[in-house]
């Protein structure tokens, strides 16, 4: 087999099998069963429980448990606000980086408190060192964030559910503690000992064997790559990303950097068995979405290692696949296998240039962030499937004549109308976005001079992605986009906000009205949700909502660039 | 909400010094251990500092392997890519002066041997790396350039190409260059 080939195979197949003795372990700590870190971590959380004066016990229901959840958030907004626009005046800024403006401040908190990880800035000039490690620190509790309401749904999924069984706060911290910052701690080793840079000091110079002069920014890099990946943020530390040889520089960083993009969001569907003790249900769901996420993968692979058209055209050799964009050491098909998993999980990351992608794998990337829940974010990945599983239950239902019923609990009107307006959400809110910027691209003409780096076809994908990628809390871009400007920053901010917040208020919400239902247990007259036919369904429900509402934008964009180059 | 604000702000604070305090300073320390202590590692020619082992750099004259092109003109403080479409007409036509120029630069090179890394920007316009291919087409330019036998220059390549996991045979353009320049 092709090495390139065999190398992202080994990236997936690795991810799999670490997945799985992690999502038993993260099952356990949720659970508060015995685990071997407890020696250390429980003393350790104890003591962050007595400073927060937090009752880790303190059965919650949903609305307490929102209610937590939201307030520090909002406690983060500011706090983020305030670093942001004063990082002149304040320390750790050794190459004298400016404050944010107001619109850029707003983008990059909303940004960075909603998991998403979107910039409108570029690392080396736009932020200081204190700015970056206030971004690290949303890098974490925004993770953390995350999993803890998909925690909270995953208990009130139980078949002892009662409307009070959970605890915000306990998530949150267990998740931050026990598993955000060990396996941070591991992969910033890992990046530093291949050459990553931690350093509080400025940029560097110094004289090219040419004679030029360069200019080199540093920084306390490791640490941020590390969580940036594992928490599903995106946010690197260097403008390019994690192109740059800085922030991944070689094939086994590529590598360690790519699984952990997708290893938290498996390793939670096997924590989801674990807690609600139904395994076959947990790999329904995995099976639903490995099936999705090759769908997207295979021909973006394909179509990388193949090359671009237009440049077989001018008569050049391809042997290395599309390469503009993309870095030698990682190649093609590592690049689209990037490309692919930082876009189904909401990361955002990136080791190549989206923009350049050729044009079915630009949609395919695209598609990824716009269905959301294949994998999809740390916690919140599965929070967007679960919204589709409710869907899929009651259409189900519809259909044989049962009453719709999800893990032994009835849904109803209630249930499906939050569903279907979470699910609408989405799309409602990434074409809203495009239409409107399209509207004021061609209306004025003047104001939106600078905003596209390409034109015709591939420019209306431009902005496509842009919302794309701050619906789905991604992040990535097609960077060619001047974005750093009011309307962009606070129409994504806007678009983040709402897609960040909304999905984790209906599933949670959803699964608290459930939990509160009588159970019953199933019988003969049950829709089984563990089996493929359900999960076809799923499938199904998925296909229609989430991808064919989004077909027409689709096709005035990559799908007309991918015809115009035949 | 508002038995909420207290616990907020308190465990804020907290994660404040968990995460940008003790995380960061606990990976800066481990680095202290890691190879230039985490300061970006250098390569040093004579006792001046030529370069950053990881990071590419601009190489224009015909006595050097070139490196691919950048978008920031391998600038290590302002990285990115060209974020050009596949499509794009503009796009295009510099590519195809990229291949005029390099064709004149070495006229024994048939247009259809160059490989697209030499014509297209790297992702961080900072690649260290070229391909096998991207090196053996400019083999003979300089080869004529230095006045030394193709052969040795072919056997310096093929000296310096290292192959990772993904099978990609690369080659690192400082240090060749830097090899080039040591050659008799």
């Amino acid at each position: 087999m092709n090495a390139e080939i065999t190398g992202i195979v080994l990236m997936f197949l690795g991810t799999i099998l670490l997945a799985v003795p992690l999502g038993k372990y993260i099952g356990k700590v949720y659970a508060g069963e015995r685990t071997w870190t407890d020696r250390f971590f429980n003393p350790f959380d104890k003591m962050i429980f007595r400073l927060s004066g937090i009752n880790p016990d303190k059965n919650m229901n949903w609305k307490q448990n929102l209610a937590a959840l939201l307030t520090i958030n909002l406690a983060w907004f500011f706090f983020s606000m305030l670093v942001l626009m004063n990082m002149s005046r304040l320390p750790l800024n050794p190459d004298a980086n400016p404050s944010m403006s107001a619109d850029l401040a707003f983008n990059t908190t909303v940004s960075f408190v909603s998991n998403t990880n979107l910039q409108h800035y570029s690392g080396e000039t736009g932020v200081s060192y204190l700015g970056q490690m206030v971004l690290m620190l949303f890098q974490f509790i925004s993770a953390g964030a995350g999993m803890a309401a998909c925690a909270i749904v995953f208990f009130a999924m139980r078949e002892k559910a009662t409307p009070h069984n959970s605890n915000f706060y306990n998530y949150f911290v267990k998740s931050c503690t026990r598993v955000l910052l060990p396996l941070s701690l591991i992969l910033a080793v890992i990046l530093l000992f291949n050459g990553t840079p931690m350093t509080f000091k400025g940029k560097s110079e110094y004289v090219s064997l040419q004679g030029d002069t360069v200019q080199v920014a540093r920084g306390p890099s490791a640490a941020m790559i590390a969580i940036k990946q594992l928490g599903t943020n995106g946010g690197g530390f260097f403008g390019a990303n994690s192109a740059h040889p800085l922030e991944n520089p070689n094939y086994i960083t590529n590598m360690a950097e790519n699984m952990s993009i997708f290893l938290i969001p498996v390793a939670m569907l096997f924590a989801l068995g674990y807690i609600i003790r139904r395994k076959r249900f947990a790999w329904m769901v995995f099976g639903v979405m490995t099936i999705g996420f090759l769908l997207l993968l295979l021909p973006a692979v394909y179509y990388e290692m193949k090359g671009n058209p237009a440049l077989q055209q001018l008569g050049i050799a391809q042997p290395h696949g599309s390469m503009e964009g993309k870095e030698i050491r990682f190649g093609s098909a590592a690049s689209a296998f990037w490309a692919i998993t930082t876009t189904c999980t909401s990361n955002g990351s990136v080791n190549a240039m989206h923009d350049s992608l050729t044009p079915l794998s630009g949609m395919f990337a695209m598609l990824g962030m716009m269905i959301n829940a294949f994998y999809g974010g740390v916690g919140v990945g599965f929070l967007n499937f679960y919204v589709f599983m409710i869907i899929a239950v009651f259409i189900s239902g519809l259909m044989v004549g049962r009453t719709p019923e999800f893990l032994g609990r009835k849904i109803e009107a209630r249930e499906m109308k939050i569903a279907a307006i979470i699910a609408l959400l989405h799309p409602l809110l990434i074409l809203t976005g495009t239409a409107l910027s399209s509207y004021f691209y061609v209306h004025h003409p003047g104001a939106a001079a600078g905003w596209l780096n390409n034109t015709g076809s591939h420019g209306f994908s431009e902005m496509l992605y842009e919302y794309t990628s701050s619906a789905a809390n991604n992040g990535s871009g097609f960077e060619g986009l001047g974005d750093n400007t009011q309307f962009w920053n606070i129409s994504c901010g806007i678009v983040m906000l709402l897609s960040r917040f909304m999905p984790i208020i209906g599933p949670v919400a959803i699964a608290g009205i459930l939990a509160a239902k009588k159970y019953t247990p199933e019988s003969a007259g049950t829709l089984r949700t563990d089996t493929g036919t359900f999960g076809i369904m799923v499938f199904a429900v998925i296909f229609i909502v989430a991808a064919l509402s989004f077909f027409p934008a689709l096709a005035l964009g990559p799908i007309a660039e991918f015809f115009g180059m035949k | 909400m508002k038995q909420h604000i207290f616990p907020a702000l308190r465990l804020t604070v907290v994660c404040i010094l968990l995460f940008m305090g003790i995380y960061p300073l606990l990976v800066w320390s481990i680095a202290k251990a890691a190879p230039a202590s985490g300061e970006g590692e250098t390569i040093t020619l004579n006792g001046r500092v030529v370069g950053y082992k990881l990071e590419g750099q601009r190489f224009t004259a015909d006595r050097y392997f070139t490196g691919r092109p950048s978008a920031t003109g391998y600038n290590a403080s302002l990285s990115g890519g060209s974020n050009k479409g596949p499509s794009d007409s503009a796009y295009l036509t510099e590519v195809r002066a990229r291949i005029d120029s390099f064709l004149g630069h070495n006229p024994d090179i048939r247009k259809e041997n160059i490989p697209s890394d030499l014509v297209t920007a790297s992702g961080s316009g900072l690649d260290p790396d070229i391909s096998l291919q991207a090196a053996l087409v400019q083999a003979a330019r300089i080869s004529a350039v230095r006045a030394i036998p193709e052969r040795s220059v072919i056997n310096l390549i093929k000296e310096q190409t290292d192959k990772s996991i993904n099978g990609i045979q690369k080659i690192n353009v400082l240090r060749i260059n830097i090899a080039l320049d040591q050659l008799k």
